[in-house]
């Protein structure tokens, strides 16, 4: 078995007299798209947000690529390659879609014009933003300086999802990335996700939506009163299993990992 | 939940729709290209306000308003107010405002002054002193607001009260004189100093306060525009949670934003000091309305993240224009304050039409 890209081991955080996480394990293989699911207050968000460094765990630990990290803030996990695509996208609606993908991580131009002066090079900042646009198939886009605001919803989730893939070298995090999209974006975005898959980055995928998540994953972490209850592969399950694990009305039969 | 036995097969029907995620039709019809124009270029209305003004009072008054000397009198006149609404825009873009920048002018220059006559401290160190009591009013400011989570306009609503305060009770309400500033520390009245261009119909007169000023709105709307600094700057006041998720550290950048506030408003104070020659801790009573007046008229929007500082340059020019053209018509010059009360109405209701751009 290969070693898990990311993984959590015996997290805790507690908010006050509530325990959001109560020992909870997640594991995050190469390759690979893992679902987490779970009722609302099993933790789930807690989970993904230690994993991305919005919060920091009080007790467990984290390794990446088998090394431990600490996380105090989003930004240590971006500069780790754990890229987060926010379920409220994240995106500045007045600054343009480079500028955007850019936000700070901005590149300069070369020589004393960057040193001194500090000049960004949009020049490079739009044909790096244009590739990974039409790396991910989202190219139909004119103007990369179009500011975001003028976007349709589906448009901006490529753009956060874009920004993602472009700088997400170890890990692509998405929270509820269909959640506000009709029918017709929410499949382009699940294209993108396997697009994403085939460039060989791994994803953990968090979301409501059973018929998304049993169509992407390859397996799906069921999360339940703030631990992981089992790990399950989509092939083996209903859906109304995976509900039913999830809600708590069927148990876990037989030992799982 | 949903049936579990249901697959997507209601996707089917999606087989001959269009399949691009991100596809940008162009805009149709004259309206929605302006609006698009100016969504992109939030200063071309105070630029064509400005254009068609000097236009119209060219009309009305003849060679007499288009003489070198009127229009470099009117650039003497908004360079105060340039200065500060320089600081006002800077606040304003964080979606923020800042009533102290007023006091804390009037407060830099009491302290340039002071410490040169009352301490006799060279004048040089004094200015330094001047810029410090600036930053430090700002990053006050700044820390309430990033730090403690005060709204701004509460936190210099408080700080305009403060500084002024401190001001009289500081200064305890005295006036040091032009002659004596002349005779002793020239170097407080530096930008007073001013280069004449003699040109057929009259001679310009271009002061350093006035150089200072236009050299100042260029310098900072190339930060703006050109730097991680100045792209941050518009993020935290479009969606301060999504710049925070992108990586803009907010809380730094909202400091830094008053800090510097702070110390472009020490700069408009020793400016004070070369426009009215004297150091009088009653001056400079209007700049935070003019300020902020410049800066709406500028099209700068007051939900921040929209606006361009050239846009606060035009406004400030805007009024004036509006001032010295209504006053050489001859017209009583309640017709200014009204005129202008009509054009900030105006700016506003442009701003909230341009961002339905974004519905």
């Amino acid at each position: 078995m290969t070693e898990p890209i990311l993984q959590g081991r015996n997290l805790v955080k507690r908010y006050g007299r509530v325990v959001a996480l109560d020992h909870a394990d997640f594991e995050l293989y190469p390759g690979e798209i893992l679902a987490v699911i779970g009722d609302n207050g099993a933790g789930k968000s807690t989970l993904i947000k230690a994993l991305s460094g919005a919060v920091t765990p009080d007790e467990g630990e984290i390794t990446l690529d088998g090394k431990p990290v600490h996380f105090s803030t989003p930004i240590d996990a971006r500069d780790k390659g754990i890229e987060t695509v926010y379920q409220n996208l994240a995106l500045s609606p007045a600054l343009s879609i480079s500028d955007n993908m850019f936000l700070g991580r901005e590149i300069r131009k070369p020589g004393v014009l960057g040193a001194v002066f500090r000049k960004l090079d949009r020049k490079e900042m739009e044909r790096q933003a244009r590739d990974k646009l039409s790396e991910l198939g989202l190219l139909t886009i004119q103007n990369i300086a179009q500011a975001v605001e003028t976007l349709s919803g589906g448009q901006r989730q490529g753009v956060a999802v874009a920004r993602a893939a472009a700088f997400g070298s170890k890990v692509v995090i998405m929270d509820e990335p269909t959640a506000a999209l009709g029918v017709k974006e929410s499949r382009r975005v699940l294209d993108l996700i396997q697009i994403l898959k085939g460039k060989g980055v791994p994803i953990v995928l968090i979301s409501h939506n059973m018929p998304h998540v049993f169509e992407v994953a390859d397996r799906i972490h069921i999360h339940r009163l703030g631990r992981r209850l089992t790990v399950i592969n989509p092939k083996e399950y209903s859906m109304s299993d995976a509900v039913a694990l999830m809600t708590g009305a069927k148990e876990v039969a037989g030992p799982h990992t | 939940m949903s049936d579990p036995n249901a697959d997507q097969s209601f996707e089917a029907g999606l087989s001959g729709s269009a399949t691009d995620v991100a596809q940008f039709e162009e805009k149709k019809g004259p309206i929605e290209r302006f609006q698009h124009l100016l969504h992109v270029a939030p200063w071309m209305i105070p630029l064509i306000v400005l254009v068609a003004s000097v236009i119209i009072f060219g009309i009305a008054l003849g060679s007499k308003f288009f003489a070198p000397f009127t229009l470099t009198l009117i650039l003497q006149q908004v360079a105060i107010v340039g200065v500060v609404g320089a600081a006002q825009s800077l606040v304003i873009l964080t979606a923020g405002i800042d009533l102290s920048v007023g006091a804390i002018m009037v407060l830099s220059s009491v302290v340039m002054g002071q410490f040169t006559f009352r301490y006799g401290i060279p004048a040089p160190i004094s200015i330094l002193c001047g810029f410090g009591v600036g930053a430090l009013c700002g990053f006050i400011s700044g820390f309430l607001v990033a730090r403690v989570k005060l709204p701004p306009f509460i936190v210099t609503l408080g700080m305009w009260q403060i500084i002024l305060a401190s001001n009289f009770l500081y200064s305890a309400n005295e006036t040091i004189r032009s002659q004596d500033i002349e005779a002793n520390a020239p170097l407080l009245q530096f930008f007073g100093n001013s280069i004449r261009i003699p040109l057929p119909g009259g001679t310009a007169v271009l002061t350093y306060g006035v150089i200072v000023m236009v050299l100042l709105v260029i310098v900072l709307n190339y930060v703006l525009t050109s730097t991680a600094w100045g792209r941050h700057l518009y993020a935290v006041g479009d969606d301060p949670d999504a710049a925070e998720l992108s990586g803009v550290k907010v809380k730094k950048m909202l400091i830094s934003v008053y800090v510097l506030s702070g110390l472009i408003c020490a700069l408009a104070g020793w400016v004070l000091i070369g426009r009215i020659g004297s150091v009088s801790p009653t001056s400079g009573q209007f700049a935070n309305i003019e300020s902020i007046t410049a800066v709406v008229i500028g099209g700068i929007s007051l939900f921040g993240g929209r606006g361009s500082i050239m846009g606060m340059l035009f406004g400030a020019l805007i009024v004036g224009v509006f001032s010295l053209g209504l006053r050489m018509v001859g017209t009583d010059p309640q017709w200014t304050y009204l005129l202008i009360g009509v054009l900030i109405i105006a700016a506003v209701a442009v701003d909230q039409w341009i961002r339905k751009v974004s519905t």
